[in-house]
């Protein structure tokens, strides 16, 4: 390679360079912090308790590993960011609501070739915040992603 | 082998394979269940084995890092490791809470964001585990010579665990919770953990190809720069639809889009010093895992990683088969290859022996390398079609799904065959057979790497 870069210069370019980078790096992610935490830009005001529990819920069954949330995950089941509007949430809350728990409850379907759900035996309450979760989620700006509600 | 301390390298070369074989099995079982839906569905949920198939993959991954640094380390620095005793503690260590991690999956006990499911305890662990193993490197490089080798490496062993830190943090704001998540996962695979697998392609270029360690550490800061130039800001190709700012579309897309190039560089260094060298060693089998590491590396990060990386085509292809594919290769070509690589090279000196078994290894080699490439144009094929039918036309998740059946069947039979090539190479490294020769002591002083 070049004969007149010497291998000092080398180490500091590669150190210099990536403590620029780094910096800019770390301004833009403290702005992003303050657009997804103000309400202006976010809807993390609305979040509550029992959002907190729906997500604590989410984690403890490790949902992630077979759905997609913000299209992050396993990819073998549905995206389940917006599964509150695909499932009609903003015209009809209750309706929203009960479908998202009747299917908890009925899980695993059984039926023959066709990929399953396990039973996680949620009480009424972690179902309620598992409502609230996926609510909140549906709220949040995704930059119109997905392109249509089938996620 | 110059240095006794260098013989923990083998604990951790030992445990990486073993773990290997588990990954692999678990994602055989995982692609065996696209197929068969009900496969064990009422006792190993799909997200188990998904589970334990990632976490087998960066914990032998890591460990594999863990060994080959203990390894390099001693020859660069010209000196026996500061501590054998910690190594071997912290590899004991290691080796139990990934175990437990698995067991515990096995039996539902688990945390819910993907990647970093394992329980706070062995988190900790994990990073006591860290701390004694830096502790461990850099006591012995302020000992000894400091190159340029060692010291990237260092520096991107740190930050690995630096960032892991992040995966401690687990806010109820789900934006903030994947902002601060990818800083584990992108800036690991394609920031720190670029600087471990360059250094360690270094080291190799150094003793196979005997050009001069001068150059070799010249391209190693070009390479290792262009990484962490792009990478940092490359971050935002994941930040495009998770509740952050728009101006991530650009600016991922740009940056990560420059990504492409130190992985390109690695293609350029790793056949440059081959062909300047021009001296061939007797571990061909070694050098055909780092030229494959290079060249799987700029296909699966690289190629693969650009196909998807623009924001107005990742509107529609994010979180499809498309991102399965690119995963694949990607962990394969730059990691898998890199840590196997140091294996192949390292194992017969860690035993004393001439390299051994090595029709067995490159027949390996392209087993499983044909197996990762066929499976990821299928797994291409499965997300175009998906993107296409489900995100442009608006098809239901599941409908699509069942369109797919017959690339997964396809998937399912490449992963066998990744199977059978993984179990070709730890055999081949395992059980150097008979007519392994030893090494003769005079011979040894004289090949002196
Ligand atoms: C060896 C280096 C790399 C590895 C191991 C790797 C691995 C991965 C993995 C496992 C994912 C999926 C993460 C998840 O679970 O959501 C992913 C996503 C992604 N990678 Fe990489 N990657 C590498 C390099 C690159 C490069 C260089 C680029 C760009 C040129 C890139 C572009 C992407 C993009 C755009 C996604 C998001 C896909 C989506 O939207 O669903 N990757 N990568
Ligand atoms: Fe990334």
């Amino acid at each position: 390679m070049n004969e007149r870069l010497s291998i000092s210069a080398a180490r500091n370019i590669f150190y210099g360079g990536t403590i620029f980078f780094a910096v800019i790096f770390i301004a833009l992610v403290i702005n992003s912090v303050n657009y997804a935490t103000d309400s202006e830009t976010s809807n993390a005001s609305e979040l509550n308790e029992k959002v907190a529990l729906g997500k604590e819920v989410w984690e403890r069954n490790s949902c992630i590993n077979c759905h997609t949330l913000f299209g992050e995950g396993a990819y073998f089941a549905p995206e389940l960011g917006n599964v509150w509007v695909r499932r009609g949430g903003r015209e009809d809350a209750e309706g929203a609501a009960d479908f998202i728990k009747e299917w908890m409850k009925s899980q695993p379907s059984g039926v023959e070739g066709r990929r399953q759900m396990p039973q996680f035996n949620l009480s009424e309450e972690e179902l309620e915040g598992l409502v609230e979760f996926f609510k909140w989620t549906s709220g949040v700006n995704t930059q119109n992603w997905p392109p249509n509600d089938e996620g | 082998m110059k240095y006794q301390s260098q013989k923990v390298a083998l604990y951790y070369f030992v445990g990486a394979l073993v773990l290997f074989l588990s990954q692999v099995s678990f994602g055989a079982l995982a692609g065996a269940v696209y197929v068969w839906p009900n496969l064990l569905s009422e006792t190993i949920p799909f997200s188990v084995i998904r589970m334990i198939h990632t976490n087998s993959l960066i914990v032998w991954l890591l460990m594999g890092f863990m060994g080959a640094s203990y390894y390099l380390i001693a020859e660069e620095a010209e000196t026996e490791i500061y501590s054998p005793l910690i190594a071997k503690i912290q590899f004991w260590l290691f080796l139990f809470g990934g175990a437990a991690a698995i067991v515990g999956y096995l039996m539902g006990i688990h945390g819910g964001r993907e990647f970093l499911e394992q329980p706070t305890w062995i988190k900790v662990a994990i990073v006591v585990v860290a701390l004694m193993f830096l502790f461990n490197l850099t006591m012995t490089v302020l000992k000894g010579r400091k190159t340029a080798v060692s010291m990237v490496l260092i520096v991107g062993l740190w930050g690995v665990a630096l960032l892991f830190l992040f995966a401690f943090y687990n806010p109820v704001n789900l934006v903030l919770d994947k902002m601060f998540w990818w800083f584990v996962v992108h800036l690991w695979v394609e920031g720190v953990w670029e600087l471990v697998m360059a250094s360690i392609l270094a080291f190799l270029m150094i003793k196979l190809t005997g050009v001069d360690r001068e150059v070799v550490e010249k391209w190693l800061y070009l390479i290792v720069s262009l990484a962490l130039f792009t990478g940092l800001l490359g971050t935002g190709h994941h930040y495009y639809w998770i509740g952050t700012p728009g101006y991530w579309q650009w600016i991922g897309s740009v940056f990560s889009t420059l990504e492409v190039a130190p992985f390109f560089a690695m293609v350029l260094f790793t056949f440059y010093m081959v062909w300047k060298g021009g001296r061939t060693h007797p571990n061909k089998a070694a050098l055909l895992w780092c030229l494959g590491c290079s060249v799987f590396a700029f296909f699966g990060a690289g190629v693969w990683g650009f196909l998807h990386t623009l924001s107005n085509v990742n509107y529609y292809s994010h979180g499809t088969q498309i991102t399965a594919a690119h995963g694949h290769l990607a962990f394969y070509g730059a990691y898998v290859m890199v840590n196997i690589a140091i294996m192949t090279y390292a194992m017969p000196k860690l035993i004393g022996r001439e390299p051994y078994r090595q029709m067995l290894n490159m027949w390996g080699f392209w087993v499983t390398s044909s197996g990762v490439a066929f499976m990821t144009f299928t797994l291409t094929f499965a997300g175009t079609i998906q993107a296409h039918v489900q995100r442009f036309l608006g098809e239901s998740y599941m409908d699509v799904q069942d369109q797919l059946g017959f690339f997964y069947i396809l998937r399912l039979g490449s992963g066998l065959v990744v199977v059978i090539g993984a179990f070709m190479i730890v055999y081949s490294l395992f059980v150097p057979g008979r007519e392994a020769r030893r090494v003769s002591p005079s011979a040894h002083s004289q090949a002196a790497e």
